[in-house]
């Protein structure tokens, strides 16, 4: 599973902290970050939920 | 596709917003809108006519489409409400703009509202809830939970998050509440004048003494900077307050009295720890305090087989979208232990909700606790005797007696 992240876009919301915390956290700006070590996703299935349920598609998933 | 003009109003094209009758229900109108069509066709006060987005889909992809605009300094922006009539050119910093003016004002604010910002916060909103729970036992019942309980917890952390004094917490709620709830332009404008007059000082004297709370950071960091001028500074405190009193108030008020009526969910809330966070997001879901957005199009768009044409009034049902039968299994039944993923009680897109995560932590502290210290608690009043806001308004009791 590849990650991709557009900090840009990002409106720090925090949707995809509270649908998959073990693989997306904040910074200290409160914008989207990848738990280090968690950059793949770790198998975790909820991350899949993670581009739609960001407000602003700053999330894209594909699978490997 | 059907070829239809919004400029010719359809001579059936039923009245928006109308008013809630049981407060955490859509209108009985609003319910036949739903149906085959994600959008319908609705008339505005002022007799224009308007697009009404119901599809769950189909409003969360427009609300983050820029080609519908938020920039209520345009002149023939939509008016929904009587009070805001007139407003044109004045320029609402985050919610009255777009990008990349918006994007601009939100960069500066995000940090303050970030989710490990807000969870650091939680201990403080607990002592607050406990202590307001705490009055609220010695003086009842019967308690107004509206005025004893849902406005105070809000207004008292967004204080304390602006660095505004609480002290000064009567004075700028009845100016907000006018703000809002006013009914003419006149009235709405005066209460604005005061509320802008007393953030004006307010900045000026944190210029002086700085104290520790967002606004000092926003003053340190942008105003010395160059990055904001005192009128944008002083707007954008006026927004946070009044964003931070006017919505959260109605979530806890209306919150309680849902489940409150639904004792069976009560027991779900209180079940763990963990029951609570997905009760208040299906709160969030099946009450819509915010009952819609208002949007105009800025260019041609294709929505349901219909053509919004630029300079359309585009309002889209936060209501309907969050009873979409498509996005959501039994969509009127209110069911504590669902998942309520996607809900858009925070609205979608680049204007999402500032202070969501905010809100949030004041809900699952504020009801969470609410259940568990007072377990019997009930309205002590028939619901058809809850006073409610008009329909144009953020939904939500007025007075909310209570007993146990």
């Amino acid at each position: 599973m590849r990650i991709t992240i557009d900090r840009d876009r990002c409106i720090g919301s925090g949707q995809c902290v509270m649908t998959a915390p073990g693989v997306f956290t904040q910074d200290d700006d409160a914008l989207v970050a990848l738990v280090p070590g968690q950059e793949d996703g770790a198998g975790d299935p909820r991350v899949r939920d993670v581009p739609l349920a960001c407000p602003v598609q700053a999330v894209t998933v594909t699978e490997d | 596709m059907t070829e239809t003009d919004i400029s010719r109003p359809a001579p059936s094209a039923p009245p928006f917003p109308q008013d809630r009758t049981c407060p955490y229900q859509p209108p009985e109108a609003y319910t036949r809108w739903r149906g085959d069509r994600p959008l319908t066709r609705v008339t505005l006060f002022d007799g224009r006519p308007a697009w009404l987005i119901t599809g769950h889909a189909e409003g969360r992809a427009l609300l983050a489409d820029p080609r519908l605009s938020s920039d209520w300094g345009h002149p023939v922006f939509p008016v929904v409400v009587r009070r805001t009539e007139g407003r044109g050119g004045l320029a609402f910093p985050l919610i009255g703009v777009d990008d990349p003016l918006h994007a601009r004002q939100r960069r500066m604010l995000i940090p303050s509202f970030g989710v490990k910002r807000m969870n650091a916060i939680r201990p403080r909103l607990q002592d607050l809830v406990d202590r307001l729970l705490d009055d609220m036992l010695a003086n009842g019942p019967v308690v107004d939970l509206v005025s004893a309980f849902a406005l105070p917890v809000p207004s008292m952390a967004i204080c304390e998050l602006l660095g505004v004094p609480y002290g000064d917490h009567d004075f700028f709620e009845e100016c907000s509440r006018d703000f809002v709830g006013a009914a003419t332009s006149g009235e709405a404008d005066a209460a604005f004048a005061q509320l802008y007059t007393y953030l004006h000082g307010l900045v000026a004297k944190k210029q002086a003494e700085p104290g520790d709370g967002l606004l000092d950071e926003l003053i340190a960091r942008q105003l010395e900077e160059g990055g904001l001028d005192h009128d944008e500074v002083v707007m954008i405190a006026l927004v946070l307050l009044v964003a931070g009193h006017e919505t959260t108030v109605n979530a806890i008020a209306l919150g309680a009295l849902t489940l409150m009526q639904h004792p069976e969910q009560i027991d779900v809330l209180l079940s763990d720890p963990d029951a609570v966070p997905r009760a208040v997001e299906e709160l969030l879901r099946f009450t819509s305090v915010s009952d819609y957005l208002v949007r105009m199009a800025t260019e041609e768009i294709e929505v349901g087989g219909e053509t919004v044409r630029a300079g359309d009034a585009v309002l889209v049902s936060i209501t309907l979208m969050n009873r979409d039968a498509t996005a959501y299994q039994d969509p009127d039944v209110f069911d504590a232990r669902r998942n309520a993923r996607h809900h858009v009680g925070f609205g979608h897109g680049i204007h999402q909700c500032l202070g969501q995560n905010l809100a949030r932590a004041e809900l699952e502290i504020a009801l969470g606790s609410l259940f568990a210290r007072i377990p019997g608690l009930r309205p002590a009043v028939p619901l058809d005797q809850v006073p409610i806001k008009a329909g144009h308004d953020a939904q939500g009791p007025i007075e909310l007696p209570v007993t146990w």
